[in-house]
């Protein structure tokens, strides 16, 4: 395809229904040609996004460009944009090669140049054999390449999908996210994709934005988001298992202090939240349970992990195949989360010496904003668990 | 006891097999004894109370269908049936789609209106749609027959919900398609309210078929009579011909036996929105 593609530019678009602001204010810009995808739990006005994108709904304030022009007076079918829909909404009563000409022949197009489009478009997807179908013989996944191809066949300048994969099973969600970063890969077209699943966001978006409540939280690449998230809300909405979190408040000498740990400096806020990714944990089991009381503080032992920061009990253990994941009673018993490697042998209710990668660690102020890392904590104001 | 559970689960399905059979006869009765009555002499229809004729008398069907142009009247129930059925399809349609898809100022105030006048009984009209036809010129016409017929409020209200069932993404798909109003109302909507469709067609011609009022009132010669009306004029101010009305009631109502036994599935459907009519 030899199309530019185009930018989609939001300027401080807001949109109510009654009293619910679906989306409030969003700044965002999708550069020409970019894979980005919005993700966000579910009402957080993900899709209202989308269609005032598409001109399905009007926004309330604010504006919307789409290449060098704003959109606002433009009807959906003429803003040069397609969209999947989440119930793939492929028109019943019409067999998949007029679902898939539909829109050639509103615009006029004559029946040679649909015919070819539509055959262009059903080879490229291996709808050839189904052409003559009614959307209701279709499985489910072929039901959702039949939307996907009516969206190509327009060749449009910008493709919106919402939650185009949420009906298909695991595997062959799986295959269709591969196949639509292919077809981006292959069209260059700009793409906004809209999924509430963080790890679909992750693999599939070049750069991601993620929202709640109608606001766009972070946008980034992925690694931005995962790594350095802007907020609580980004840090508890993005990975799994979720982040482990520890509420610290400020001690008697400016520091802030919460379970084992005391981190150095004097604090300018009078709370914070430490965040520590599951992966950021490193686990090593100590001893059986049961077998006296547990052991003295860390360092009195040689173990396979240097300099433990604390020790807790396995609760328990899920095996995944490819790693484990160790549920924790951590810090001021919150419930945490350590990966582990399947190679470690660990059962329920094992001791664990627990260390923490200090400098991948998160430290969120009251506001939930994040401030940095946090610093390699003191030692021995604090030892042990607390009871 | 099963013993007794399963005889007491038969005596209940006979009761009601029975029930049924008796509702049905009592039903069927004003009908039996209409094709009867169709097929006796004219003065053993009052003799000693009897149900079926001694010898039928089939020569009554050609007798009084000739009596009066029945051809012509069965050719003006048909096309009178014909165009409201159009009519009403298309208005219903349309006004439907409106109300339920539409965003236009005062739309549901509007409908609310147009719902209210359903309470009005229909006879109430009569007078007034008379004197409108009348002062067109259009007594004893076809347009004097059909044009006060051809929108029906019911048939707004049927088309209304059953447009507003049909899933909203069809319709963005359709916008984004590039799709206005109209096209989406001629290629997507309306193609698939074919079954509320169906049930409002077959309605509105079952209510034309049978319509005499408003015929007897708006025509005036036999060449502008329908079936119904043709049926009463056995029924004249000193003679009654029993017989030769049955005869005619028995063909008037053929078509639409006929129309039932084709498309039940649709008058179930439209008995079930009847409630509302
Ligand atoms: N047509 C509508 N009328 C009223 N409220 C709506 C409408 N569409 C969306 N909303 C509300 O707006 C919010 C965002 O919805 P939506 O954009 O569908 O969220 P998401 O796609 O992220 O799940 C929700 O609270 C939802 O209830
Ligand atoms: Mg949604």
């Amino acid at each position: 395809m030899t199309r530019e593609p185009r930018a989609v530019v939001l300027k401080g678009v807001r949109k109510r229904f009654g009293d619910v602001t679906a989306v409030a204010d969003v700044d965002l810009e999708i550069r020409p040609g970019e894979l980005m995808v919005l993700v966000g739990p579910s009402g957080c006005g993900k899709s209202t996004l989308l269609r005032l994108i598409a001109g399905l709904e009007e926004h309330d304030a604010g504006e919307v460009w789409i290449g060098d022009r704003c959109v606002d007076e433009v009807a959906p079918g003429s803003r040069d944009v397609a969209m999947v829909f989440q119930s793939y909404a492929l028109y019943p009563h019409m067999t998949v090669a007029e679902n898939l000409g539909f829109g050639l022949r509103v615009r006029g197009a004559g029946p040679a140049e649909i015919g070819r489009r539509v055959s262009e478009v059903a080879e490229v997807l291996g709808l050839g054999g189904l052409l003559s179908r009614r959307p209701g013989q279709l499985s489910g996944g072929q039901q959702q390449r039949v939307a996907l191809g009516r969206a190509m066949v327009r060749d449009p300048g910008v493709f919106l999908f919402d939650e185009p994969l949420s009906n298909l099973d695991a595997a062959l969600r799986l295959q269709t996210r591969d196949e639509i970063a292919a077809l981006h890969r292959r069209l260059g077209t700009t793409m906004i994709f809209v999924t509430h699943d963080q790890v679909e966001a992750l693999s599939l978006g070049q750069r991601v934005a993620v929202m709640d409540r109608g606001r766009v939280q972070q946008l980034g690449t992925p690694h931005e988001i995962y790594r350095r998230p802007a907020n609580l809300f980004v840090a508890a909405f993005v990975g799994s298992p979720p982040m482990n979190r520890l509420r610290l408040a400020r001690d008697g000498e400016g520091r802030l202090a919460g379970g084992p740990f005391v981190f150095p400096g004097s604090s300018p806020h009078p709370e914070a939240t430490l965040g520590v990714r599951p992966e950021d944990l490193t686990v090593a089991v100590v001893a059986p349970p049961a077998s006296g009381p547990p052991p003295g503080s860390a360092g009195t032992r040689p173990g396979p992990h240097p300099s433990p920061e604390f020790t807790a009990t396995a609760l328990r253990v899920e095996s995944l195949g490819s790693e484990q994941r160790i549920h924790l009673d951590g810090p001021d018993d919150a419930a945490w989360v350590a990966r582990a490697p399947s190679a470690l042998r660990i059962a329920a209710g094992d001791r664990v010496d627990v260390s923490v990668a200090w400098q991948r660690t998160h430290l969120f102020g009251p506001d939930g904003s994040r401030t940095g890392a946090a610093p390699q904590p003191g030692r021995g104001s604090h030892p042990g668990t607390p009871a | 006891m099963p013993d007794a559970r399963t005889a007491a689960r038969a005596t209940g399905g006979i009761s009601r097999t029975l029930l049924l059979a008796f509702a049905c006869l009592v039903m069927a009765a004003p009908f039996l004894w209409m094709a009867a009555t169709s097929l006796m002499g004219q003065l053993e229809v009052f003799s000693s109370g009897r149900l079926f004729p001694e010898s039928p008398l089939w020569s009554n069907y050609p007798e009084a269908l000739t009596a009066q142009p029945f051809g012509r009247y069965f050719l003006n129930s048909l096309i009178f049936a014909t165009v409201v059925v159009a009519g009403q399809v298309a208005t219903a349609t349309a006004a439907g789609y409106a109300f339920a898809r539409c965003d236009f100022p005062g739309r549901d105030t509007l409908f609310m209106v147009f719902l209210a006048t359903m309470m009005v009984p229909a006879v109430i009209v009569l007078i007034p749609r008379f004197l409108m036809i009348d002062a067109l010129g259009w007594i004893d016409s076809y347009q004097g027959l059909v044009s006060t017929e051809l929108v029906s409020v019911w048939g707004i209200f049927l088309m209304r919900q059953y447009f507003r069932t049909l899933p909203r993404e069809l319709e963005d798909a359709a916008r984004v398609d590039g799709a206005g109003h109209w096209r989406i109302f001629r290629s997507v909507a309306l193609p698939l309210a074919k079954p509320a469709v169906a049930t409002l067609a077959l309605f509105a011609f079952i209510d034309a078929w049978k319509n005499f009022m408003w015929p007897l009132l708006v025509t005036r010669s036999m060449e502008m009579r329908v079936v119904e009306v043709g049926i009463a004029a056995f029924h004249s101010t000193y003679e009654i011909n029993w017989p030769y009305q049955m005869v005619a009631g028995v063909v008037a109502a053929l078509p639409i036996a006929l129309l039932f036994l084709f498309t039940q599935r649709y008058f179930v459907r439209g008995i079930q929105l009847e409630g509302i009519r």
